[in-house]
């Protein structure tokens, strides 16, 4: 049996989201997907798969992308979580965001904020990626629109606009 | 620390909606206070829709009885379209503000689209079949140029100057002779109550005056899309809502046999459900309700299965309706004999799932008898009926709104997790929030329905086609149509590209239903025709058209490759496929390698071209045709769906696989300028030669003829291997 449905094993999980210090009272093995959009309202990251196919519900933890959808939130404590919410800085969009939007790289868009977020990781890590790197890094990431094309020109924009490394 | 630092817990992102959304549409017109209304009836989109509803049976209440669009001009100058339509990714958020201002001479920062709630929009069919533009399209732009001619009535009576004499521009009126002696709409507009009710087609501006229409706009709900502050159904949140998960059958017949719900209404906060047709959990948390849903006791008979997804096609074809002919002429048995070449080919098209990033999503709730539920729907006037009829209220008591939706590609159309959302809020008296997971989402998905093309046709001395003998069943006849000039010929559509009691599960429409089977299997019989006669792929088509669109569409595409004539197999890996879908000509020319030690298929380049008579926003068409050459190569080459009986097999991505980064090719996209035709459809056209122009690439890469949709790496082996 599931120790989720165990019950009243709640724990208190300190850590910080979109830069604000954040407790929870909550069971720990709850998924981070669910206790990000429904406990705290954050509905950025999506539910697209449930299995960590897809990369819908992608955020950054410790400045890493990870599947929310298969992450305990117990394991994020005293970590550092951004959602797609917390990626504009004093009101200035991320330069993947503003690269997103000036190549057109959405459709229907309910998997850009993990694509986003995705793409955000790889220029943390690869701040000059080339064009191969980009696609390699981005393929667990799905799209059924099929904008895909156009993301990679907007990571590759993205990271020349960031020259100097990441922004964060 | 503060407390305040906290995050506060639960429902950050009530939205109340109440204020803006009235009873009805008709109380909505009177309540909208001051400013220009215009409503239009256009027979025509009438009858055209009349003529599709007919082909989607069971769906939507009727026709309109009052009025197709219209919009409302605010005392701030504002304008405000009103669509039935809604936002998946296909752009007309963008596109069809831009008709309006263009209408309107308006910039198109003044214009806003309210669109999919069944209370404040006009009666609409649903978003499928490309025919927002096409057809709906046209009612708005009438809206729009009557809108503007009673504002040049109200101009010339404020200004005191002869209506000859104005000119409407970047939304305020002017006198030619006087700039400076000018009124804004706002200030027209403002004090006023002026309603319209217009039926027929006013004047519209001549397109070679068109400044708006016909400009790249990047989408609009770009930044909402890139910030996550886009919300589609699953993100609506309503105090004191709950998350339902329901009870699923492991197949289509399944017979439920006992159930215990004991376990799980032990959980802590878990309610259930039990009803003749629904067994739900349903918690305050999604993730504890599916938890809790795995504690159910449930055992199921499940009938031996009759089918699988090998033994289908023989199925379908031992039960296949019969015959109904669709286009005939000439002589088949002389066509026959004045063929050189004649080539026979059994064509087979599996299931294929939608698969949208968004599950099916939806969040009901029922206040004072009527229930307002936000769904992932290309249909909401659809869902409105259905949800009505579930619950027993008249429609008006059901309002739908559409929030984005996260990609639908024909498999929204129906709305099954709304009912289920608007029952539960029904039963349990709070807001039930339903949201399919992936699994479900295949369960239930209305599959493309796998469908067989049988062709025989020959080719004559001179290389012209001598006849063409086409039977379709099973996905209907979009796309059947044969527009190579044959002289003797028949085309025949066994069974409809809808449901029919002949397949395992659900299907229905697929991005250009229809068009993706049987252009697959005109294209690659026309190739193999060329490849008999010993001619170029391209020039054998050419030769074999005599409609001028479609051979500009081609020849634009095979100078935008850089095609260099060879007959096939040429072992370039160049592939050709011309189709037209949704009155939109389109061709395309791909380079594929084919790895002969593992089958693997990699497209390397596409390049397309169409006509889709006036474009409004070029950017987002050629958004729609990146995004159709991406998705096409999905059924092309790996999508199929597997199932043993009525129990479908695939749940996840994992045995699924859509397209993704690493298969992207190099596009080139061409539109051709023809402004003086109508706008054509735009999402679906170039999807549909996916199948034919990797199979002809292939084939041109190795001399091996693929028949069988998708082109996986084992079948590719295999084929290569009987070589």
């Amino acid at each position: 049996m599931s120790v989720l449905l165990e019950a009243e094993m709640t724990d208190t999980i300190s850590f910080k989201l979109n830069g604000k210090p954040t407790r929870l009272n909550v069971d720990g093995n709850r998924l981070l997907l669910w206790v990000l959009r429904t406990d705290l309202g954050l509905t950025g990251p999506k539910f697209g798969c449930g299995q960590g196919h897809c990369g819908c519900c992608t955020v950054l933890v410790n400045n890493v992308a990870w599947r929310s959808c298969l992450m305990a939130v117990s394991s994020v404590k005293d970590k550092e979580v951004v959602t797609i919410e917390g990626l504009e800085q004093n009101g200035n969009l991320h330069p993947v965001q503003k690269a997103f939007m000036a190549h057109d790289a959405l459709q229907c868009g309910f998997c850009i904020p993990g694509q986003v977020m995705n793409a955000v990781s790889l220029l943390n890590k690869n701040p000059h990626p080339t064009r191969e790197q980009i696609v390699q890094g981005m393929n667990n990431n799905f799209c059924r629109c099929g904008a895909h094309t156009r993301i990679i020109d907007a990571v590759q924009a993205a990271a020349a606009e960031m020259k100097g490394g990441p922004a964060t | 620390m503060n407390t305040n630092d906290y995050l506060a817990l639960n429902f950050k992102d009530i939205k109340d909606y109440s204020d803006l959304y009235p009873q009805s549409r008709r109380d909505f017109l009177k309540r909208l206070g001051g400013g220009i209304i215009v409503c239009v009836v256009m027979r025509g989109v009438v009858a055209a829709q009349a003529q599709e509803t007919r082909r989607f049976r069971g769906f939507g209440r009727g026709l309109p009885s009052d009025f197709n669009a219209f919009l409302r001009i605010s005392e701030d100058g504002r304008v405000t379209g009103y669509t039935g339509k809604i936002e998946m990714g296909q752009g007309p958020i963008t596109s069809l503000p831009q008709m309006l201002a263009e209408e309107l001479n308006t910039p198109l920062e003044t214009v806003d689209i309210v669109m999919g709630d069944t209370d404040l929009c006009p009666w609409d069919m649903g978003t499928f079949g490309s025919m927002t533009t096409r057809m709906f399209g046209p009612a708005l732009q009438a809206a729009a140029a009557e809108a503007k001619a009673v504002l040049l009535e109200l101009a010339a009576e404020s200004l005191k100057v002869p209506p000859a004499r104005l000119v409407a521009k970047d939304g305020a009126i002017f006198d030619k002779d006087n700039p400076d002696h000018r009124v804004s709409y706002g200030q027209l507009t403002r004090g006023k109550k002026i309603e319209r009710h217009i039926e027929g087609k006013p004047t519209l501006k001549d397109p070679s005056q068109f400044t708006t229409v016909g400009k790249p706009e990047l989408h609009r709900d770009g930044r909402a899309k890139v910030t996550g502050t886009a919300h589609y159904a699953g993100d609506i949140r309503l105090p004191g809502m709950l998350y339902a998960k329901i009870l699923r059958p492991p197949a289509h017949d399944a017979k439920l046999k006992s159930v215990d719900t004991g376990p799980a209404k032990k959980v802590p906060g878990v309610q259930v459900v039990q009803t003749d047709s629904l067994i739900a959990v349903l918690h305050e948390f999604p993730d504890v309700a599916e938890e809790a849903l795995t504690k159910i006791k449930v055992e199921f008979d499940v009938p031996e299965a009759k089918v699988d997804d090998k033994t289908i096609f023989d199925y379908l074809l031992s039960v296949a309706p019969p015959a109904n002919v669709l286009a005939s002429d000439g002589d088949l048995e002389a066509g026959r004999k004045l063929a050189v070449k004649t080539i026979e080919t059994t064509y087979l098209d599996p299931y294929v799932a939608h698969a949208a990033m968004e599950t099916h999503t939806a969040l009901a709730q029922i206040e004072d008898g009527k229930a307002t539920v936000w769904a992932s729907t290309q249909n909401p006037f659809g869902a409105q009926g259905e949800i009505a009829r579930a619950l027993g209220f008249p429609a008006e008591k059901v309002r739908v709104i559409t929030p984005f939706v996260g990609g639908g590609f024909g498999g929204k159309t129906y709305n099954q997790q709304a009912v289920e959302a608007a029952q539960l809020a029904k039963i349990v008296g709070r807001p039930v929030q339903v949201m399919w997971s992936r699994e479900e989402e295949f369960f239930y998905d209305t599959f493309q329905p796998a469908a067989i093309v049988k062709i025989s046709s020959g080719v004559d001395a001179s290389g012209k086609m001598a006849f063409w003998d086409y039977d379709v069943y099973y996905a209907g006849d979009r796309g059947s149509q044969q527009f190579y000039t044959v002289p003797n010929h028949r085309t025949s559509i066994h069974g409809r590209g809808w449901q029919g009691p002949e397949h395992p599960f659900h299907t229905g429409a697929w991005r250009a239903p229809g068009n993706n089977t049987n252009t697959f299997a005109r294209e690659s019989q026309m190739d193999q025709m060329a490849a008999a006669a010993g001619i170029d792929p391209v020039a054998f088509r050419l030769n074999n058209l005599n409609d001028d669109r479609m051979i500009r569409v081609l020849k634009t595409a095979a100078e935008t490759f850089g095609w260099s004539p060879a007959k096939a197999p040429s072992r370039r890996g160049y592939g050709v496929a011309c189709g037209i879908d949704a009155g939109t000509y389109v061709a395309a020319i791909a380079e594929v390698a084919v790895d002969a030690r593992t089958g693997a298929v990699q497209v390397k380049r596409v390049a397309c071209a169409q006509n889709m008579g006036l474009v409004i926003n070029p950017e987002g068409a050629k958004i729609q045709m990146e995004g159709c050459i991406t998705m096409g190569m999905g059924y092309a080459l790996t999508e199929e769906v597997h199932f043993k009986g009525r129990k479908v097999l695939d749940t996840n991505f994992d045995t699924y696989e859509i397209p993704r980064y690493t298969w992207v090719p190099k596009m080139d996209t061409v539109i051709l300028d023809a402004r003086n035709h109508p706008p054509q459809g735009g999402g679906e056209p170039a999807i549909v030669l996916m199948g034919a122009v990797i199979a002809n690439a292939i084939h041109d890469a190795t001399g091996v003829r693929l028949c069988q949709l998708p082109m996986t790496p084992e079948r590719v082996k295999a084929a290569l291997q009987k070589v």
